[in-house]
């Protein structure tokens, strides 16, 4: 399947506003004396949520009907790029470098928790939803 | 407490157009990999995650002290590099596998990534300090 151009640059759109909602919130969240990364958990966290989420309502089963590029737009684009994994690597280095094992292995776990548990509620709301949309 | 980020329209202009290109050439990129190497695991995203965590391991080993390093690393790292990975697209695919009935490519994946991504993010961090 050939990508059209007009996806390329809603793609590009959504990935730009993703990320400068990203830097507002981090901005927001921000701690001079850097203890534990909330904002990228949190920006992490939504994303997969809303990615699963949307994903599954323009799917196939699901109950939007929506062009490729606006569904690129929001899943490649605007969850793409409020979501980061290199910021995250790059905090759980420090961490680490730091010795500070604890907060290291607390971080490294609890947004792999958390990121699992986001795609279990995306998922799980799509599908209650698009079930209550069938009956109406 | 909140941080001071520049407020300029130039400045937001460079970091959305980073942002940007960072998430195009992820779209492209992730879907060549695909495309070259079958959906057996997300090869893409893996490829996408190392190569951006390494890159701004670099940039933050590089950008320590230097002149301007706040926009460079705003535009350049949390814009550029941080718009090209993701954690959405590895979401989604590691529930799709697990759909699919291949747990142990879903978990494969989940391992996968973090072990690939904190080697790539401490690799380029000590390259960048040479």
């Amino acid at each position: 399947m050939t990508i059209r151009p007009v996806t390329y640059v809603l793609v590009g759109l959504g990935s730009g506003l993703g990320a400068s909602l990203r830097l507002l919130l981090s901005a927001q969240l921000y701690q001079p004396e850097y203890v534990w990364p909330w904002a990228t958990l949190l920006v992490n966290v939504f994303g997969s949520f809303l990615m699963v989420f949307y994903a599954s309502m323009v799917g196939s089963q699901g109950h939007w009907k929506v062009s490729e590029p606006q569904k690129q737009f929001v899943l490649a684009g605007l969850c793409g790029g409020f979501t980061t994994f290199s910021v995250f690597s790059l905090e759980l280095g420090v961490l680490w470098i730091r010795q500070q094992w604890f907060l290291a292995g607390g971080y490294l776990l609890a947004s792999v928790c958390c990121w699992l548990l986001a795609i279990w509620l995306g998922y799980l709301l799509a599908t209650k939803l698009t079930k209550r949309m069938q009956i109406l | 407490m909140s941080q001071i980020l520049p407020t300029s329209v130039w400045f937001w202009l460079l970091f959305f157009s980073a942002a940007a290109l960072g998430g195009i050439l992820r779209f492209w990129l992730t879907n060549l990999v695909s495309r070259k190497l079958g959906m057996a695991l997300p090869w893409g995203t893996l490829l996408v995650n190392c190569s951006g965590a390494m890159a701004l391991g670099f940039l933050a080993a590089r950008v320590a002290g230097a002149e301007q390093a706040q926009l460079v690393w705003l535009v350049l790292g949390i814009g550029f590099l941080g718009a090209y990975t993701t954690v959405s697209s590895f979401s989604l695919q590691t529930l799709s596998l697990w759909q699919a009935g291949r747990r142990q490519r879903a978990l494969l994946n989940v391992i996968l990534t973090l072990l690939l991504g904190m080697a790539s993010v401490t690799l380029g961090f000590y390259w960048g300090q040479e």
